[in-house]
């Protein structure tokens, strides 16, 4: 056998070990951070890392209104379709990340900074940490009637 | 043997290896304190805890947090919060601090307005009491802390119609996350044990017997 075909040999086992653990290493770690919010709407499909959103170091510099009245980001993750080009006409994220009151978007990875391949998802949230669904309640039929 | 038969044998014992050092690694997770005999010989269901997850550990700094990429050299620019939090009043439970007492004694300061750090917010309080029919303590809902952070709009009248009891609220719909359950349980303070009493914080009265069910009223072998 020749060397070449021993150094393919080698580097296919090196890849399919790495692939093997990072397939099942990867997910069950996660984390993160309550209320950190991955979105993923686009960026995957466009060769981009997720973008991460830290509640957390945001509210100690705004109250939730700054965002969630006065600028418009509904409480849905994901729920809001933020593209860059509504971040360079000022939009979500490019009311603050514009050199102004922070620093501004051509920091391309400090918001693009997520595990590529996830979905959006909130972070630590109640309903994801449920075992089973949350209960029904009964409807009680109204006897008095 | 052959130098090709070697090398296909070298492959698979390694990816055993790795098979092995993975489920040994997972059974250490599942269940630490058993002996590792019973683990072998009885089937993994019989763990002494199988949907209860510990968390091991909090507040970690975005690279080791499982969903920054720690390959992008920007996630180690990014805050770790511990730094953030030092000073801070803690809790028990979501970022574990306590953001409400935060505000209250000053220790931050966050902007009512984006680009205005004087903008003040205009702070209502009111408590609305929510009697609740089940043993727990009736539910307080105070607006001073709701309106230190919210505007009235991001709750009336889309979440809440602001009026008194006007409201059906119960705990699967918190849980499902609306209502209440539209913050608390993602950003504010999250639903579980620790926290039942910042939500049912008014005590019943001494006399307060939970009302019997119309089954045990009706059981005729009572
Ligand atoms: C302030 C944070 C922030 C910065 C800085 C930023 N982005 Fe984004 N970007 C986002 C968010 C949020 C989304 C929406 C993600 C999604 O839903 O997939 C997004 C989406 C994208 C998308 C997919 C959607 C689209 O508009 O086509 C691409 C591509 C992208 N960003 C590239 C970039 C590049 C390149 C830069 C640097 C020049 C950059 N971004 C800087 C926050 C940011
Ligand atoms: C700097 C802006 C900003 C601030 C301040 C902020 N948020 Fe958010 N919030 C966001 C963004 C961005 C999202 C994700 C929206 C998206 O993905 O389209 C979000 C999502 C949410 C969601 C949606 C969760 C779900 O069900 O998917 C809730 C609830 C929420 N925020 C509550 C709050 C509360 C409560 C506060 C104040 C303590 C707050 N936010 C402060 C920007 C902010
Ligand atoms: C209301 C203003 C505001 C909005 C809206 C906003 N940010 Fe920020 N953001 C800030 C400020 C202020 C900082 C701190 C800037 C500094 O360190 O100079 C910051 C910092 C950050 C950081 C760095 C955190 C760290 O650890 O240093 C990230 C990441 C970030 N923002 C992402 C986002 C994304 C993604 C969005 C949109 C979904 C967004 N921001 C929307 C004001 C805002
Ligand atoms: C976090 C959500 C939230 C915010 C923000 C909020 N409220 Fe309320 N409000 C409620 C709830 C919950 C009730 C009780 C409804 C019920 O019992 O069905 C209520 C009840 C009321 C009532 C009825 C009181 C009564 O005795 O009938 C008034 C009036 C009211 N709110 C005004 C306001 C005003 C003004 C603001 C802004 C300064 C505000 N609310 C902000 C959630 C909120
Ligand atoms: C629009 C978002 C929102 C909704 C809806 C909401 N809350 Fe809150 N709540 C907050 C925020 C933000 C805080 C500040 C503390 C925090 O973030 O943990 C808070 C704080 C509180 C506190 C004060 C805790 C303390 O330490 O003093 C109580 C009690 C509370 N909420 C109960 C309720 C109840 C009961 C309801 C439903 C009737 C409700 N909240 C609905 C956002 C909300
Ligand atoms: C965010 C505030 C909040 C938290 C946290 C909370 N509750 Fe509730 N709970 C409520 C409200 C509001 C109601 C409805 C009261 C009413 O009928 O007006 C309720 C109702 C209930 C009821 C009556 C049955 C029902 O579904 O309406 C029970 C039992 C209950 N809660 C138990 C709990 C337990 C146990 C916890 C802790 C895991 C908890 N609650 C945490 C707000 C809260």
């Amino acid at each position: 056998m020749s060397s070449k075909i021993k150094r393919n040999v080698l580097k296919s086992m090196i890849i399919g070990v790495l692939a093997y653990m990072g397939a099942l290493g990867v997910p069950q770690t996660a984390q993160a951070e309550y209320a950190d919010v991955v979105i993923n709407n686009y960026a995957d499909a466009a060769g981009m890392r997720p973008a991460v959103f830290p509640h957390w170091f945001h509210r100690i510099r705004f109250r939730c209104k700054v965002c969630h009245a006065d600028l418009g980001f509904a409480f849905k993750a994901g729920g809001n379709k933020i593209t860059m080009a509504k971040i360079i006409d000022g939009k979500f994220c490019g009311a603050c990340h514009n050199g102004e009151i922070s620093w501004s978007v051509e920091n391309c990875a400090m918001c693009h900074s997520g595990v590529p391949g996830q979905p959006t998802h909130f972070h630590g949230s109640t309903v994801q940490r449920l075992i089973a669904p949350a209960y029904k309640p009964l409807q009680v039929k109204d006897t008095t009637k | 043997m052959n130098q090709k038969t070697k090398a296909i044998s070298l492959t698979c014992a390694v990816m055993m290896a790795a098979f092995m050092w993975n489920t040994q690694s997972h059974a250490a997770e599942v269940g630490e304190k058993e002996s590792p005999l019973m683990l072998a010989e009885v089937s993994s269901v019989n763990t002494f805890n199988v949907n209860l997850k510990k968390p091991k550990s909090r507040n970690l700094p975005p690279a080791e947090d499982g969903i920054h990429d720690p390959e992008n050299e920007a996630t180690h620019s990014l805050q770790h919060p511990l730094d953030a939090y030092k000073g801070l009043p803690p809790s028990d439970f979501g970022n574990y601090v306590d953001w409400v007492k935060a505000i209250d004694e000053g220790k931050i300061r966050p902007r009512w307005d984006r680009a205005d750090p004087n903008s003040e917010p205009f702070v209502m309080d009111l408590d609305i009491v929510r009697p609740v029919k089940a043993s727990v303590p009736d539910v307080v809902f105070p607006h001073r802390q709701h309106t230190e952070w919210l505007l009235c709009s991001n709750c009336h009248p889309a979440v809440f119609v602001p009026q008194r009891l006007a409201n059906q609220i119960s705990m699967s719909a918190i849980l499902l996350g609306q209502k209440c359950g539209l913050c608390h349980g993602k950003v504010s303070f999250p639903v579980e044990t620790k926290t039942c009493r910042k939500c049912h914080s008014k005590p019943k009265p001494a006399d307060w017997e939970p009302p019997l069910s119309e089954a045990t009223l009706k059981n005729p072998w009572k």
